[in-house]
């Protein structure tokens, strides 16, 4: 099951077929396995991993650390789900150390991104405060590298 | 003038260039091939590992090793082969790090063998070891393993190989080019058969890491091998540590002395800087190789079940990262085959004639290459294999 999901999680566009043959299975199994996966929400998705510096779209990430005060019974579950509500958070994790929330977010602008901090983030009820640091360039994302794609140097040797 | 024709000794102008030599040379001449040649990891050396390398020049450890390799890096390498197959060496007396697994096998040879001595070569099989015997003075005796017996030698073959002159036999599993394994219950028979002898056995265990399914089975764990073995590993494969240039040879106290002298005149030590690379290896890349050897696996189902559906029938491959279908069904020898295969669709995968006689009627496909590449070139195979169908 896991060596499914390794796989997968490695390149989800990988057709039934070619599942199928990597996994040893039969392509109905590789259906049944998704839909199942999918159903059970283990799988959430399947996206692309784009250097949109290599594209003309202008694009701007940051994180933002966020403190807050916990509520009672809730703790930061309700202030979280308020700001995942946002389309532009891409994620949204609770941290362990310094600050409670850590806000990835992505705009077109550092306007924009500064703009969402001070109009719709830091007002939130029970924020205590935010800090915004902006990313500046993306080496690795996801386990995938950023710039040109390796070449094969290796030798033509006799073995 | 010089003629340097008449200064080259006969004994080395003999040796054939490798039959791999000649094909490789027809993919240089060629752009854009989709290539299934290589024998080597295309898994860069783990950051860990590199990092002690880099961590030794840095702390300047640049100097030569004992000759038979650090001690730590003994111990280690001890250390794993107890953990890891069962077998059992004294790091002070029983251990060589070596330049390479191949010059673990040269030396052995040079150091084990007489002229005259016949040495048994089970084939398919990597090319060092026929003209490697030779040159240490051995007289190789090829034994023809068949694809019926999924590759493995059989006690029988054994029997009727050995003669009163026999001195060694070389157990090149996992192999090199069929990815057939030895199971405990073959190397048992192949003991049976050795018992009472004063034969001795080469193991080159170098892809005893990368098995699927069941764990490797190292001769030196067999009673009845482990006393005759030289047993010959290295870091290249598992770890993807090619070049690096690191091996290891693993004998009986009183043959490794021997081995040990040839080594330290001809090479000094192996290279420090990967000596100390190779102890993090050791010591912490059991989840490296774990991780290498899944998608290695997951590569050779989708290679093996992809040739079974183009229509070129292939043993089961249990090791190794290499498959070895059968292209006999067209008419054509195995090197005829791949040339075309070349020539009219640019994918380059080695006759297995390059490895033996018998491994004629055969092609060794490596899957030491991308899920995306290996079926760009599957894709290609088919429409060959569809053309000669015509």
């Amino acid at each position: 099951m896991n060596e499914f999901l390794k796989t997968i999680e490695n390149n989800c566009r990988l057709t039934d077929r070619q599942l199928a043959m990597l996994l040893d299975k039969d392509e109905g199994d590789i259906r049944e396995m998704i839909e199942k996966y999918e159903k059970d929400r283990v799988i959430l998705g399947y996206k692309a991993i784009i250097d949109w510096d290599r594209t003309d779209r202008e694009s701007v990430t940051a994180l933002i650390e966020v403190k807050i005060t916990p509520q009672r019974d809730r703790g930061f579950e309700r202030v979280a789900e308020k700001i995942c509500n946002y389309p532009e958070v891409e994620s949204l994790y609770l941290m362990s150390g310094g600050f409670d929330l850590a806000v990835l977010i992505e705009g077109k602008t550092m306007k924009e991104v500064a703009y969402f901090v001070a109009m719709k983030l830091a007002p939130i009820e029970d924020v205590i405060s935010t800090a915004t640091h902006f990313v500046l360039r993306k080496y690795k994302d996801k386990g995938v590298f950023y710039g040109a794609e390796p070449v094969d140097e290796r030798g033509q040797y006799i073995g | 003038m010089m003629d340097y024709e008449s200064l080259i000794p006969a004994h080395i102008r003999d040796v054939k260039p490798s039959g791999i030599r000649k094909f490789f040379d027809l993919v240089g001449e060629k752009k854009d091939v989709i290539s299934l040649t290589i024998g080597e990891p295309d898994f860069v050396t783990p950051w860990h590992i590199r990092v002690a390398g880099i961590e030794s020049l840095e702390g300047g450890k640049t100097y030569y090793t004992a000759n038979s390799g650090l001690v730590k890096l003994r111990e280690e390498i001890a250390a794993y082969l107890a953990r890891r197959f069962d077998a059992h060496y004294d790091p002070a007396k029983e251990v060589v790090v070596t330049v390479g697994g191949s010059e673990a096998i040269d030396i052995a040879f040079r150091a084990l063998l007489s002229p005259g001595d016949e040495v048994i070569i089970p084939q398919p099989a990597f090319v060092c070891y026929e003209p490697l015997a030779k040159l240490a003075g051995g007289t190789p005796v090829i034994i023809n393993t068949k694809a019926e017996n999924l590759f493995r030698l059989t006690p029988e073959e054994l029997r009727a190989a050995i003669t009163p002159k026999t001195k060694m036999l070389v157990l090149p599993y996992p192999n090199n080019p069929t990815g057939a394994i030895m199971t405990r219950e073959d190397l048992d028979a192949i003991a049976e058969v050795l018992k009472g002898t004063n034969i001795l056995v080469m193991s080159d265990e170098i892809y005893a890491e990368l098995t699927y399914g069941r764990e490797h089975c190292s001769c030196a764990a067999v009673p009845g091998l482990a006393e005759r073995t030289v047993l010959v590993s290295g870091f290249s494969k598992a770890f993807a540590m090619t070049g690096w240039r690191l091996g290891y040879l693993c004998a009986p106290a009183p043959l490794c002395r021997q081995m040990l002298k040839l080594h330290q005149y001809a090479i000094m030590c192996a290279p420090t800087t990967a000596q100390f690379a190779a102890i993090e290896a050791m010591k912490n890349g059991d989840d490296d190789v774990a991780m290498m050897r899944e998608e290695y696996n997951r590569r050779r189902r989708f290679l093996t079940k992809g040739l079974r559906e183009i229509g070129l029938p292939c043993f089961e491959p249990e090791g190794a990262f290499y498959v070895f279908p059968d292209v006999s069904g067209f008419g054509l020898t195995s090197e005829e085959f791949c040339s075309r295969l070349l020539e009219e669709y640019n994918v380059a995968i080695v006759p297995g004639s390059a490895f033996g006689a018998c491994g004629e009627g055969f092609a060794r496909i490596s899957y030491a290459y991308s899920i995306e590449h290996i079926e760009k070139a599957l894709e290609c195979m088919e429409s060959f294999v569809k053309t000669l169908r015509k």
